[in-house]
C-alpha cells in the first residue's frame, strides 16, 4: 500500500558503449516492466536521465565497461542483458528488487503474489479550493487533515473508499477531483461555469434537507430507532436502514460496499462532530492567520 | 561504477514523461499502448511510470526530481489532474515549460506529435487552470 518503500527504477541504457535494443524489444520490455510495477527510463540518449534517488537498476547491451552513473544517491545495481530472453530481465530486476513489499498493478499482483492497492483518493484543484472544509466535515473517514498552515490537505489518501467520489460532490467549488473517475470534472476534465452552477445547487438541496447525506442517514435511522421503541420492531428498524441506503446507492451517490461498510449511526454521529469541529477550528485559525 | 564517459545529453531538451495509468482503466488501451510504443521506437531517452496517481500517493522523489528538471512534456490525462497530483504530492510543476498531453481524450498520433514536438499543443486544454 502507500507504506510500501519506493520501488527501484529501471534504467535502459542506450548510450555511448552500449548496444541498443530492437525497437519491439524495448518496447516489449517497457510493456512488461512498468505492468509490473516498476517505472522504466530509456537513458543515453536526448534529455539527461533525473539522477536517482531511489536504487536503481541499469539495464543494458553493454559493449564492455557500463557507463558511469552521475548523481543521485540510491544503491545501483548493473545489468548486462547480452543474449537474455525478456523473462529472464524482468526476473533479475524482480530479484535485484529483493525482498522489499511493493505495490502492484491488479493483474501482476495475480501473477506474482503481491499486493494492489488501488491509489484512489482526493486531488484537490488548489486553484479552485477556498478552504471552506466542507469536505472535511463531511467525510468520516479522516482522509481530510489541516496543514500547519491552516490550509487543506489531504492527509490518509489510503483511508479512502475506493471508487467513492462523494466528498467531490459536496464540494461547492467542484475543487475535489478523483483522477480515475470515469467522467469529467470529477476526473480532473476542465470545469465550466454549468458545472459550478450544479454544484452549488446540490450544496443548497444538500442545506435545505438539512445537512450532508450522513446527516440524512442519521435522521433516518433516528427515526426508524423511534418506530423501533414504539413497535419494538428490530426488523422495521433495519428494513428502515436498508431502504434508505438502497436509495442513497440507486441514485449512485455513494458506492453500495461504502455504504454497507459504514459503521453504526451512533458512531457516524460521533465521527461526524468530530470532523465538524475540527473543520471549524480550521476555519477559525484560518482566519485568525489571515 | 566505471570510468567510462558519462554519455552526451541536452539540459535544455524538455524531458519525457509518460504514465502507464496501470492501476486503472481510464486510459483507453490502444491509446497508452500506442503512445508508448512511439515513444520507445524513438529511441529517445524518456521516463516511463507505471501510475502518477500511485507514485503521488507515496510521494515518490521522482516527482520531485521531475518537476525541478526543466522543460517536461508529459503524456498522461486531464492537465489539472496532472498538476493536482504534483501539488499534493509536494512538488509542484512549474507553471511555464509544462506541456502535458490527455491520453484520455487525444489520439495516440495526437499525443506523440505532442511529445515529439511536432504539433505546438497549448500547456492546458482550454477552460482548464493553468
Amino acid at each position: 500500500m502507500i507504506a510500501s518503500p519506493t520501488p527501484p527504477r529501471v534504467v535502459l541504457y542506450e548510450g555511448p558503449g552500449a548496444e541498443p535494443l530492437e525497437a519491439a524489444t524495448r518496447r516489449d520490455l517497457f510493456t512488461r516492466l512498468l505492468d509490473r510495477g516498476y517505472a522504466v527510463s530509456l537513458a543515453g540518449r536526448g534529455a539527461p536521465a533525473t539522477p536517482p534517488e531511489a536504487a536503481v537498476i541499469v539495464l543494458g547491451r553493454f559493449q564492455g565497461s557500463p557507463p558511469a552513473v552521475e548523481g543521485g544517491s540510491g544503491p545501483v545495481s548493473v545489468r548486462d542483458i547480452s543474449g537474455e530472453p525478456l523473462e529472464q530481465v524482468v526476473d533479475a530486476v524482480e530479484a535485484a528488487r529483493g525482498s522489499r513489499p511493493m505495490n502492484r498493478p491488479e493483474a501482476a499482483a495475480a501473477e506474482t503474489g503481491g499486493e494492489t492497492w488501488k491509489p484512489w483518493f482526493p486531488v484537490i484543484d488548489m486553484d479552485r479550493c477556498t478552504n471552506c472544509m466542507q469536505c472535511l466535515s463531511f467525510c468520516l473517514f479522516d482522509v481530510y487533515g489541516v496543514s500547519d498552515d491552516h490550509h487543506l490537505q489531504v492527509e490518509n489518501p489510503a483511508n479512502c473508499k475506493v471508487n467513492c467520489p462523494a466528498c467531490s460532490r459536496v464540494c461547492p467549488d467542484v475543487a475535489i477531483m478523483f483522477p480515475k473517475y470515469h467522467a469529467g470534472p470529477i476526473d480532473g476534465a476542465p470545469v465550466s461555469e454549468s458545472d459550478v452552477s450544479r454544484e452549488k445547487m446540490k450544496v443548497d438541496i444538500s442545506a435545505l434537507l438539512g445537512g450532508d447525506i450522513y446527516a440524512k442517514l442519521r435522521e433516518r435511522s433516528a427515526g426508524a430507532k423511534a418506530r423501533f421503541s414504539r413497535e419494538r420492531s428490530e426488523d422495521q428498524a433495519l428494513a428502515e436502514r436498508r431502504r434508505c441506503l438502497k436509495k442513497l446507492a440507486d441514485a449512485e451517490a455513494i458506492p453500495r460496499e461504502v455504504l454497507d461498510a459504514l459503521p453504526t449511526p451512533e458512531e457516524i454521529q460521533r465521527r461526524a462532530a468530530e470532523a465538524a469541529a475540527r473543520a471549524e477550528a480550521a476555519r477559525a485559525a484560518a482566519e485568525a492567520a489571515t | 561504477m566505471s570510468d567510462a564517459p558519462t554519455p552526451p545529453s541536452d539540459p535544455q531538451q524538455p524531458r519525457l514523461l509518460y504514465c502507464r495509468c496501470a492501476y486503472a482503466q481510464v486510459v483507453p488501451d490502444d491509446v497508452k499502448n500506442d503512445v508508448l510504443a512511439g515513444l520507445a521506437d524513438s529511441g529517445a531517452a524518456f521516463e516511463a511510470v507505471p501510475d502518477l496517481c500511485e507514485m503521488a500517493a507515496r510521494r515518490d522523489p521522482q516527482l520531485a526530481e521531475l518537476a525541478a528538471a526543466g522543460p517536461l512534456r508529459i503524456a498522461a490525462c486531464w492537465p489539472r489532474a496532472v498538476r493536482g497530483l504534483f501539488t499534493q504530492a509536494g512538488s509542484p510543476l512549474p507553471k511555464e515549460g509544462v506541456a502535458i498531453h490527455n491520453m484520455r481524450t487525444d489520439s495516440a498520433t495526437t499525443v506523440l506529435a505532442g511529445m515529439q514536438g511536432i504539433a505546438d499543443t497549448p500547456e492546458t486544454a482550454p477552460g482548464d487552470t493553468p
